[in-house]
């Protein structure tokens, strides 16, 4: 469904993505995983539109889509979120989320009903006359998430959803998550909380300093060498392992 | 819900102002608020639910003015049709101007100072060529009658001006009630957030701008058949732009009835000034001057803002 390849992008001299490829099937969660810093967002900004990639195309759906704009990417499906929250801090929940639901829903009235249930999916039923701003950092994550989900997406890039959320908190959202993947989404997500991918994720790509260093199941990423070296620093995975012979 | 009662009720009470007074001074004097309502509102379109700060609006309420006027005068085209293409002309060169330079992504205080630049050069051309009138102005030749668009009696023009306000509202409402309203209004909140939502902030930013263009443009065409006379530096003056921009603000950022609301107290206030002061030149300036500081600091919601906060306690 989503192929990129050889992704490059340079921000004056400092290269954030240094020829990556991905790709994500239809009703797949895929995670992508990386140190600060390794262009995961910039990863996803160039597939999302909202940066043009040097090098490189992406496609979804079988169509090449860099270079259009976000506006067009989204209306075709494929929609991203924030990992810095961006909300519509004047506007209620439901006038956030309905902004969403307007994508294909030319009436007012409509979106705003199509806001109601999207919020009972995420959680956020009890707060839909609470302005945006008044929401706790759980609540704006819910609400990047409850927006991007009511322009009914086909592909969903998820930006680090679980930051700054508690264990309850992180339960709850990989639920919703997974419900959201049984309803026929499918999922890229961008995630720190290692304990959330191996839950959620079928297949992991890790990036470091621009490159897919490793891809495959949660598990064996996880215990791939180059993934433990790119996360703690050159020579790391020997070290672990002659602590573990010692 | 309170406010929306009480702005009907304020245009429910001005629509019967002729009824209950014959004083031509208050009938003027309301005919201006109403005529700058209608301007004020052209600016919050754009400006209080689109977040587009123009400083410029003059340049449509001078094309409506002049283009109405120049198609009578030196075309002879009758003054409905005229007023029609003045008001068409004005949206299209919104749409123009938004295309030009929304397409640059231009924000903020600089969409401001692109705006005042164009309004100014806009106000120096007019004032150069004879074809606009040159240093003297547009003068359209005194014909009474409904089919030349000019009233003897000024309550024709006075309830005109107020169906117009009365549209003007519900173009106002009908924005807080549809999609292209929840579009523009999500661009105001944040523009990243509502492209990744599939918005296109170049053409509903750009549409918005031919909105309040055309508004714009039929307020500058009252004017004109009003006072039959409009020169450069009325027309097209920064005293407009700041008029335009001033009662939306005063009144109420992106609400339907605060242009309204903000055009009648900023009358009264000019009015009051005037009476103090014997109506020293250049005076009026100074005083929005300092409104706009007042306002932005004090109120930045404006009254509507205001008597919302108390509403909620
Ligand atoms: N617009 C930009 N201009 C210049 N440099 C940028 C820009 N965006 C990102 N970068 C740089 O590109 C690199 C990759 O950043 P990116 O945000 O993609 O990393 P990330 O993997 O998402 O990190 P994190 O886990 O901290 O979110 C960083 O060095 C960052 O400073
Ligand atoms: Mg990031």
């Amino acid at each position: 469904m989503l192929e990129a390849e050889g992704i490059v992008k340079r921000f004056g001299g400092l290269v954030a993505v240094a020829g990556a490829s991905l790709r994500v099937g239809r009703g797949e969660i895929v995670a992508l995983i990386g140190p600060n810093g390794a262009g995961k967002t910039t990863l996803f900004s160039i597939v999302s539109g909202f940066e043009t990639p040097d090098e490189g195309s992406v496609r979804f759906d079988g169509a090449e889509i860099a270079g259009l704009p976000p506006h067009a990417i989204a209306a075709r499906g494929l929609v991203r979120t924030f990992q810095i929250v961006q909300p519509f801090a004047g506007l209620s929940v439901r006038e956030n989320i309905a902004v969403g639901a307007h994508l294909h829903e030319a009436s007012r009235r409509r979106a705003l009903a199509a806001a109601e249930e999207v919020a009972a999916r995420v959680g956020l039923a009890d707060r839909l006359d609470q302005p945006a701003q008044a929401l706790t950092i759980a609540g704006r994550k819910r609400l990047e998430l409850a927006r991007a989900l009511a322009t009914r997406p086909k592909l969903l890039l998820l930006d680090e959803v679980m930051a700054g959320l508690n264990p309850t908190e992180i339960d709850a959202i990989v639920a919703v998550v997974r419900a959201i993947r049984d309803s026929g989404i499918t999922i890229l997500l961008i995630e720190h909380v290692m304990e959330a991918v191996t839950r959620l994720a079928e297949r992991v790509y890790v990036l470091s300093q621009g490159r897919i260093i490793a891809e495959g199941p949660p598990a064996s990423v996880i215990a791939n060498p180059a993934v433990i070296e790119a996360y703690l620093g050159h020579g790391a995975a020997a070290r672990l392992e002659g602590a573990s012979h010692a | 819900m309170r406010h929306w009662v009480f702005g009907a009720a304020l245009v429910a009470a001005l629509g019967v102002v002729p009824l209950v007074t014959s004083s031509e001074f208050w009938l003027t004097f309301f005919l201006m608020a109403l005529l700058f309502a209608l301007l004020g509102q052209s600016w919050n379109v754009l400006g209080g639910y689109g977040g587009q700060f123009s400083f410029g609006h003059a340049l449509f309420f001078g094309l409506g003015a002049y283009a109405t006027g120049i198609l009578q005068v030196r075309h002879g085209v009758p003054a409905w049709p005229a007023a029609i293409a003045a008001i068409a002309i004005a949206a299209a060169v919104g749409a123009a101007l938004g295309a030009l330079v929304f397409r640059y992504r231009l924000r903020g205080s600089y969409f401001a100072l692109v705006t005042l630049a164009f309004a100014e050069v806009a106000r120096i051309l007019v004032a150069s060529f004879d074809y606009t009138g040159s240093g003297f102005g547009i003068l359209i030749a005194l014909a009474p009658g409904a089919g030349n668009f000019q009233f003897a009696d000024r309550r024709v023009f006075y309830w005109l001006a107020w169906a117009l306000v009365c549209l003007g509202c519900l173009v106002a409402l009908w924005l807080e009630r549809s999609r292209f309203g929840a579009r523009l209004i999500a661009i105001r909140e944040n523009e990243a957030a509502a492209q990744a939502l599939g918005i296109d902030p170049l053409r509903t930013k750009t549409l918005a701008l031919a909105l309040s263009g055309a508004i714009a443009g039929v307020a500058g065409v009252l004017y004109m058949q009003i006072f039959l006379f409009a020169d450069s530096h009325i027309a097209f003056g920064p005293t407009m732009s700041v008029e335009a921009l001033l009662a939306p603000i005063i009144g109420g950022l992106g609400t339907a009835f605060g242009p309204l609301l903000g055009a009648i107290l900023l009358h009264a206030l000019g009015e009051l000034a005037r009476h103090a002061t014997g109506g020293a030149p250049g005076l009026n300036l100074v005083l929005y001057g300092v409104l706009l500081i007042v306002m932005l600091r004090f109120l930045p919601d404006g009254i509507t803002g205001l008597a919302r906060r108390r509403a909620r306690g």
